[in-house]
Formats: structure tokens, C-alpha cells, sequence
């Protein structure tokens, strides 16, 4: 991925767009997509952006489920669970994507902390699961290959 | 507007089981065009409700490093068969719907 300054500016005035469309539209959610978080380009600042500075401590209770090698980067399974209790959302970072925030699961009082889904992979790296429970941030992680990449085109 | 949520939710054992599939390029934002060199504009889901007997039971927010046409399954307690799950989406463009399907 190229970045020049007309790809920049493009970027600054559709991220405007999307401010001022969220600001007239009511809010359905009840966390809103946290802009920052998605598009930082690197996983320490999307981790902090989307969970705050909290220390991430490798816990035995988060498991991530997701292939050794992944044939298609396109499509790569993913599973994050945790047998903690009072878990309150589960994230996938890919520390070598464009942007490594794939996603955010909110886990409610009565939903189990176990959410499968399928993700993008530009390249072989690092997938982390970040389990907040109780207000405490735990992860587990794991490499996975790519041998084709899901991000070109 | 038609429905571009498959959903399958199956109660058994106090708990219900979803399995959501979206309909949808995921487009990242990324890509190029390969006839005109012009990136493609990011066209992505961004946000998925799921509620139960009014209650919030799941929420995800997606960034365009979801596959396309996008797969989630969780669990919730509680649910029972012919019961109405309320699914809320929105795009990246603020496009939003709601969808409705049944526990089975």
C-alpha cells in the first residue's frame, strides 16, 4: 500500500464525512465504532485507543483458536473464548495489517465469551485475542502463516 | 430493502446458539481498481446489535479486516424457540437496516 499526500487527503475528508453522518444519526449502539482504534496503524496504539492504558497480561484463560497456516488470507477462522467471568467485550488485533483492529465483540450479562468469526490477513503475523474482564485486560496470542494474502487487489 | 443477514439460531439447553452470516464485500478501503489505478472507497460493516426480548444479547464492531460476506456465532442464555431475534447494522457510510429472524 502506497501512501501519498492525495490518498492522506482523501482519507482526512471521507473520515470528516463519517463525523458529521454519526453526529446527525441517532445512535442504535451502545458502544460507538471506535474510529481511532479502527484505523490506527499500529497495534499498540489501537490497543490503547480502543481499551485505554491498562496493562495487558498474557492469561491462560483466553484462548484463540485460529489455523497454524492459513492457505487464503481472505478468510481465516478465528475463535476467541474465555473461561473468566464478568467478560465484557473480546478483541482481534492482526499486528500485520494495514490496520490491526479486525474487531470488537461486546459480550453482555448472559452471553457466553465465546465468538467465532472469520478475518482478514494480509501477511503471516500475530493475531492477539484482548479479553476485558472486570475491568482488567488479559490476551492470548498466536502466529499465524499466511501463504496468500486477503489484502491486495 | 432485502435482508442480507442469514441468521440460524437454534435454543436448546437454556442457551441459544447464533450463527450470523452478512451478505457484504467488506470492501477495506485498500484495493485499487486494477483498470483505473483509483482506490476503491471502504465500504464496510461497522456495527452489529443483536437483541433478544429487548435486551442487548451481542454486539460487534467490525473494522474492514473482517473477511467478506462475514460470519459471527456466539451463545447467549436464555431464548426459546419461535422467539424473535432483533438484528441492528450499519455500514461505514452510515447505511443502517433492521433485521428480524426466529430462534428455531
Amino acid at each position: 500500500m502506497s501512501m501519498n499526500r492525495r490518498t492522506v487527503v482523501k482519507a482526512i475528508a471521507t473520515g470528516g464525512v463519517l463525523i458529521g453522518a454519526s453526529v446527525l444519526m441517532p445512535r442504535l449502539a451502545l458502544a460507538a465504532w471506535n474510529k481511532n482504534a479502527f484505523e490506527a496503524k499500529d497495534q499498540m496504539s489501537a490497543m490503547k485507543a480502543l481499551l485505554g492504558e491498562g496493562a495487558v497480561e498474557d492469561s491462560a484463560e483466553v484462548t484463540l483458536k485460529a489455523p497454524d497456516i492459513a492457505e487464503n488470507g481472505a478468510v481465516v477462522p478465528v475463535t476467541v473464548e474465555s473461561s473468566m467471568a464478568g467478560v465484557e467485550s473480546m478483541s482481534i488485533f492482526i499486528e500485520g495489517n494495514p490496520s490491526p483492529l479486525a474487531a470488537e465483540f461486546i459480550i453482555p450479562a448472559g452471553t457466553m465469551a465465546d465468538v467465532s468469526t472469520r478475518v482478514r490477513m494480509g501477511k503471516t503475523s500475530k493475531v492477539t485475542a484482548v479479553v476485558k474482564a472486570n475491568g482488567k485486560l488479559y490476551s492470548a496470542s498466536k502466529e499465524v502463516k499466511v501463504t496468500i494474502g486477503g489484502c491486495g487487489g | 430493502m432485502a435482508n442480507i443477514l442469514k441468521v440460524k439460531a437454534k435454543a436448546s439447553g437454556g442457551k441459544t446458539q447464533v450463527k450470523m452470516m452478512a451478505k457484504h464485500v467488506m470492501e477495506s478501503g485498500q484495493r485499487k481498481d486494477s483498470k483505473t489505478g483509483e482506490l476503491i472507497p471502504a465500504l464496510f460493516l461497522n456495527n452489529l446489535v443483536v437483541k433478544h426480548a429487548d435486551k442487548v444479547v451481542f454486539e460487534a464492531n467490525l473494522g474492514p479486516a473482517v473477511s467478506k460476506n462475514p460470519y459471527i456465532a456466539f451463545d447467549f442464555e436464555g431464548g426459546a424457540k419461535g422467539d424473535e431475534l432483533v438484528m441492528m447494522w450499519s455500514e461505514n457510510t452510515g447505511k443502517s437496516a433492521t433485521e428480524t429472524a426466529a430462534i428455531k
